[in-house]
């Protein structure tokens, strides 16, 4: 679609279209829900994913129109990662929408509030995912993260969500302390709050290095934190177990393309001139998420903990491709890892919602699917299902022909393209961490194959839920057969972020 | 569409029809479905054989297409004379396990057949990939469906052998991978294994390099001390997990070490050649002996199976052409006899459901024609003259003789330690007076059966007695392999 016209007249409203749009849809989801007084929703439901779709399908004309456009004052930029990562976060929340109806619906969460505060939290995201300014970035978080508390919190009598609300609150409003603290010291380090400002700033070398080592403390632990990276992931696991499940795919799957977002745009696009000191602390970081989610997710008997504890891992691994940015002094590898980390992300994001998907399809009416066991036998109750499940753990696990190998591949490509041999250990003992997390995961392929059924009830799920399942299955299996494209566009799209 | 390509993706498309239309209830349709299907996948291996040019060493049937454009991976296949073979295997021993399933897989029939085809396309796969990734790709998608196999058709310990094999074979192809990868920098970007072969290394590279590979394969091979997996994975998988195991699987290690470790780091393959002998031999004669004492009949063949494979890599490691040509030979007998042993057992196995050696004695008398095939087949194992199985033993031994004589002494042990523990077992099994009220009631091979047996044992009898084509396609692959390895690669 070409918009050069458009964009010439208006680069502020172009850049802005999605979230505006999803603002104003937001404001019309929940006005018309006080008016709808079907119990199912069924009006909210089809409004919301409406709207949803119109932003993923805005900001995925816009990819890439060939250059970067500045609005708001240089506050908010539109390039190719933005866009790429908007519109998997947009369709990210259609498909959590979708898997989640008939679960809140059996647990009297099918309310107004949840469509609202799902698309509340979307915007959030594109406003992280398109921030050029440190505060900008603080409102998007702060959006998003508003959102998703409320919507832990959403199961009042029921105590373990309101625990998991308590914890992801307090944990949450600590870590936004601390990156706020971060932003502000490197603020007055540098004078300015503007990402591209702060990197012209750093280049001069002529900044007072205490103040500037402090605060890339400080923003990195609270990226750490909203990431879930050890040690600052203490918050994860209780926070996916005890909310109910539908929740705890609105804050795994689509919160944490933005919490890669914000570390591009604040660590690279900001701060790449200080990347030796962050690198160092990513590689601490990595490596011990790896370990304790590793080790941590064997012994758990809940699948949702085990989730939690294997996405800690995940982000692990890929921070691992965030490391070899600058090495010796030059960024060669820069766009490589950096790229690579993108499309772990977005396939991590992909499995997740599948996982959990299969998660609330099992549960129904007075019954959570939360227990390894309650995946007992799948592959005689039904066997394309537990196929289904099986692909998403393979891929979790990083077994080829599943996406998640090229994941995996493309990471530790680029670890050891740098030819340093620290970074080649590295790369080694990734893969040693990363067969400890096979175990588990195929821990849940031998309860479903080999173990018999315990739970003789049909499976009900309708089949929107049912397509839709299939669906992300197949995606996860073809994107393992041909991975070409995907990588391609996170490939353009780091080299856009990268040379602006 | 090229002939690999189809005899890598028909298996698979007729594994994945029947996954997804196949039920229990229609199961003798599954299975003629899954034998055609495997007929027809062998079948159109057929050409590759009869069109081989034995004159080049070159790539043949190749194939080439980008697949994914950002790391310059190719889908990229083709034959040599030393994969050209393994092709076929595969694609035999597929239609003979569809063939051993008919009437003792039940449950589950159309996952069970469909695996199977699954896994034979990728195994073909492994041998056809000349791409380094492609290779790792389905060298490691094919430890999916064996897992299945063994942890969903497989004995009371099904779980541990499952989690073993799978665990074991991927924490040593992890290795495998950061190597490919290392590679694949260094070669500028490519993942082309011809374009590793000619790629010059420094000496320190090359022993990482070769151990990350010797991890990867000799897991898979699997040679001692790596080699625990093997006897559980093979005592708890059904009749037809086994026979794929010990008849192709085994070799998927024994072929990475020609054509990974050995053609990209030559030089260290020649330093650290003594090492790979010294695990050879004691495969050899100390699981030889271990074999010796075991009660169970399948653990005795997993056992036997290692030893055998001892002694492919003892073939390649002394650097001539009867040691390498001898270990090819070795790889291919050895997967007619070993898949022929367990499906003999198999035949036991459905009918007592035991497979102690103290829970028979005397089968010869109630079934006389199932008898003769098990003798033949022991026979091979053993390396009676005459069966597929002296051939390759013959040929390395003769090698080793000039390489080394206390080494070719030492392996040569193999004949008596092969005969004991074979010889022993039919003594104990077959022969004598009827042991029990069991061994009374036996029933004779049905046709399905004695048309399984046959197959091989007709295999067995035309490699043993008439190995020349065999021998003759490989011969230029490995003369140029030779002369590859002869060279140095490190940088001058």
């Amino acid at each position: 679609m070409n918009l050069d016209p458009w964009l010439k007249a208006a680069p502020n409203s172009l850049a802005l279209a999605p979230m505006t749009v999803l603002l104003a849809l937001a404001c019309v989801v929940a006005i018309v829900d006080l008016f709808v007084d079907d119990p199912k929703k069924t009006v909210t439901y089809w409004l919301s994913q409406a709207s949803l779709a119109v932003v993923a399908l805005l900001s995925g004309f816009c990819f890439d129109n060939g250059f970067t456009i500045y609005a708001m004052d240089r506050m908010i930029v539109a390039d190719p990662m933005g866009h790429l990562l908007g519109m998997f976060a947009a369709l990210a929340a259609m498909v959590t929408l979708v898997y989640a109806r008939p679960y809140a619906a059996h647990r009297e969460l099918l309310k107004g509030e949840l469509f609202t505060l799902a698309m509340f939290s979307l915007l959030g995201i594109l406003v992280m995912v398109s921030a050029n300014n440190f505060l900008v970035v603080y409102l998007g978080l702060e959006l998003m993260s508003l959102s998703l508390y409320a919507l832990v919190a959403m199961r009042r009598d029921d105590t373990g969500a309101t625990e998991a609300a308590m914890k992801y609150f307090v944990l949450g409003a600590l870590a936004s302390g601390f990156l706020l603290y971060g932003l502000s010291m490197m603020y007055g380090a540098t004078g300015s709050l503007e990402i591209g400002e702060v990197f012209k700033a750093l280049g001069t070398g002529q900044i007072n290095r205490a103040v500037l080592s402090l605060g890339t403390v400080f923003v990195v632990a609270g990226l750490a934190f909203k990431l879930g990276a050890v040690p600052f992931h203490m918050w994860v696991p209780d926070v996916y177990q005890g909310s109910p499940s539908a929740v705890t795919l609105m804050l795994g799957g689509a919160p944490k393309l933005a919490a890669f977002a914000i570390t591009i745009r604040l660590l690279v696009e900001g701060m790449l001139g200080l990347a030796v000191d962050w690198q160092q602390m990513l590689v601490v970081l990595s490596v011990a998420s790896m370990l304790l989610g590793n080790l941590a997710a064997i012994a758990q008997t809940n699948i949702k903990r085990m989730l939690a504890y294997s996405t800690i891992a995940q982000i692990g691994f890929m921070l691992l491709g965030l490391c070899p940015g600058v090495v010796a002094g030059n960024t060669i590898s820069a766009g490589n890892g950096y790229s690579s980390s993108l499309f772990y992300v977005i396939t991590d994001v992909l499995t997740t919602l599948g996982t959990f998907g299969m998660i609330m399809f099992l549960s129904r009416h007075g019954h959570e699917a939360e227990h390894i066991d309650d995946f007992r036998g799948l592959a005689r109750r039904s066997p394309w299902f537990a196929g289904v499940m099986a692909v998403f753990m393979f891929s979790l696990a990083g077994i080829p022909p599943t996406v998640g190998f090229y994941a995996k591949l493309a990471v530790l490509q680029s670890l050891v393209s740098t030819n340093v041999s620290g970074y080649i250990w590295l790369a080694v003992v990734a893969v040693v961490l990363s067969l400890l997390g096979a175990y588990y995961y195929l821990r849940v392929v031998k309860v479903m194959y080999f173990d018999e059924p315990v739970d003789a009830h049909p499976l009900e799920a309708k089949l929107d839920v049912r397509a839709l399942l299939s669906m992300n299955g197949a995606a996860v299996l073809l994107l393992g057969i041909l991975p070409g494209g995907l990588m391609a566009l996170c490939a353009q799209a780091i080299v856009r972020a990268l040379a602006t | 569409m090229g002939l690999l390509s189809l005899a890598i993706w028909l298996p698979i498309l007729a594994g994945v029809v029947l996954l997804a239309v196949g039920r229990d209830e229609q199961a003798t349709a599954v299975r003629w479905g899954a034998l055609i299907a495997s007929l027809v996948s062998f079948v159109v291996t057929l050409p590759l054989v009869t069109g081989f040019d034995k004159g080049t060493a070159a790539m043949q049937f190749q194939e080439k297409a980008p697949w994914i454009e950002r790391f310059n991976v190719n889908y990229h296949l083709g034959v040599d004379g030393l994969s050209v073979w393994f092709v076929l295997l595969t694609a035999f021993i597929t239609v003979i396990v569809v063939i051993s399933a008919w009437q003792v897989i039940t449950e589950r029939v159309n996952q069970y057949m469909g695996a199977f085809l699954i896994l034979s396309g990728l195994l073909v796969g492994v041998f056809c990939a000349v791409d380094g990734l492609l290779f790792y790709v389905f060298f490691e998608a094919t430890l999916i469906p064996m897992y299945l196999i063994i942890g969903v058709w497989g004995g009371p310990r099904r779980v541990y052998a499952a989690f073993k094999f799978f665990l074991y074979t991927l924490a040593g192809s992890l290795l495998m991978l950061v190597a490919l990868i290392y590679l694949y920098y260094k070669s500028g970007g490519s993942f082309d294994i011809l374009t590793w072969h000619r790629l010059p290394l420094t000496a320190h590279v090359q022993t990482l390099l070769f151990f990350a590979f010797f991890f990867a394969f000799a897991v898979k091979v699997p040679m001692w001390p790596v080699h625990t997996w093997l006897p559980d994975a093979h005592v708890e998988a059904p009749t037809g997990g086994s026979v794929v195991l010990a008849a192709i699987m085994l070799k998927l290690g024994a072929y990475g070490f020609i054509r990974f470790s050995m053609p990209i780091a030559p030089d260290a393959s020649h330093e650290w050649a003594w090492f790979m002998i010294a695990l050879s031999l004691i495969a050899v004669v100390y699981i030889g002996l271990v074999a010796l004492v075991q009660q169970d009949m399948k653990k005795l063949v997993a056992y036997s199976s290692i030893a055998h494979m001892g002694f492919v890599t003892l073939g390649f490691f002394i650097f001539s052409e009867l040691g390498m040509s001898g270990g090819i030979v070795q790889m291919v007998s050895h997967g007619f006899v070993s898949g022929a042993m367990f499906l003999c057992i198999g035949v036991l196995y459905d009918r007592v459901h035991s497979r102690e050696i103290a829970a028979y004695g005397g089968v010869t008398n109630t079934m006389p024609k199932f008898a003769a095939f098990a003798v033949l087949f022991a026979m091979a194992n053993c390396g009676l003259p005459g069966t597929a199985g002296f051939v390759g033993e013959w040929m390395v031994i003769l090698g080793a003789v000039k390489f080394n004589f206390w080494i070719a002494a030492l392996a040569a042990t193999t004949l008596i330690w092969g005969a004991g523990y074979t010889l022993w077992m039919v003594k104990r099994v077959y022969f004598g007076p009827i042991a029990n009220a069991h061994v009374r009631e036996l029933k004779d091979l049905d046709s399905r059966e004695f048309a399984m047996l046959g197959l091989l044992a007709i295999a067995v009898l035309v490699m043993g007695l008439y190995p020349k084509p065999f021998t003759d396609i490989m011969h230029t692959s490995v003369t140029e392999l030779l002369r590859h390895l002869s060279v140095s690669k490190l940088p001058s």
